[in-house]
């Protein structure tokens, strides 16, 4: 038996540094996909049905593109964080460090693949 | 004389004869459709993808997205990003210490339920008739 205090045990294990940034975040990024869900509903149902021809066009307008990029941005970002508070509940050693590895590639990957396809749609005219 | 007071004792919760409260199940449901999710951005990003990337790529994205496939992952995804949201502006009323207590927080789930169902019908009513 080791004869310290509850708090003398408890000193140096890590209070949560961190924790209440990844909180913050989600709150604020909670707050940007209110207003942007309901865009975005209305941006990708105009969408969904349209020619390839049609699609590059549609994409190619300001609102359209900027309001998908912001959701896709923003949402997985809000992604990430969310998910490494779910990874931290259920998740302990090496299956949490992985899992945290492989959401936050995951997210990154889904922001790089849009954002290209948005880019390629917006700055590049095609001819098809 | 062990059981003297059999019947009318105060019962703890046994796990498999406890049901969740309605808060409970929603609480869950955030993070079950927060991560659904996922399947219906997939699917999204794939099709915005496939439309620069040359005509047969585009073709088989545009099929699975107007398949009953793709129709049932969408709606899928329209009610578990509109219950996520509702879920998510209620923790937002959870940080501003509103709607913490037993009562409040029950309503609140059967109107993020209700609410949902009702956005998601609306989504899917705009998007075939709008």
């Amino acid at each position: 038996m080791r004869y310290i205090t509850p708090r003398k045990a408890a000193q140096g294990l890590g209070s949560a540094r961190s924790g209440t940034q990844d909180h913050w975040f989600l709150t604020v990024t909670s707050c940007a996909l209110v207003l942007l869900t309901p865009a975005f509903f209305l941006v990708i149902g105009r969408a969904i049905g349209l020619s390839q021809a049609d699609l590059l066009g549609y994409f190619g307008r300001p609102y359209p593109a900027l309001i998908t990029a912001l959701f896709i941005v923003v949402g997985m970002m809000h992604f990430i964080k969310g998910t490494r508070i779910m990874i931290d509940d259920y998740f302990q050693n090496t299956a949490r460090k992985v899992a945290i590895i492989v959401s936050v590639v995951f997210g990154w990957a889904v922001i790089a693949a849009a954002l290209f396809a948005l880019a390629r749609m917006t700055l590049v005219p095609l001819a098809i | 004389m062990a059981d003297v007071n059999r019947g009318n004792r105060p019962l703890s919760p046994h796990l498999q004869v406890y049901r969740l409260p309605m808060a409970a199940v929603t609480s869950i449901l955030t993070r079950i459709t927060g991560q659904a999710l996922v399947a219906g951005i997939l699917l999204l990003v794939w099709w915005l993808v496939a439309a620069v990337s040359g005509p047969r790529g585009f073709a088989a994205a545009d099929w699975v997205v107007r398949s009953w496939i793709g129709f049932i992952v969408l709606t899928g995804s329209a009610w578990a990003l509109w219950f996520h949201t509702l879920a998510g502006i209620r923790h937002l009323f959870y940080d501003a210490g509103q709607l913490l207590r037993i009562e409040e927080a029950e309503r609140a789930s059967w109107a993020i339920i209700i609410g949902s169902v009702v956005l998601t019908l609306i989504s899917v009513v705009l998007f075939f008739f709008g």
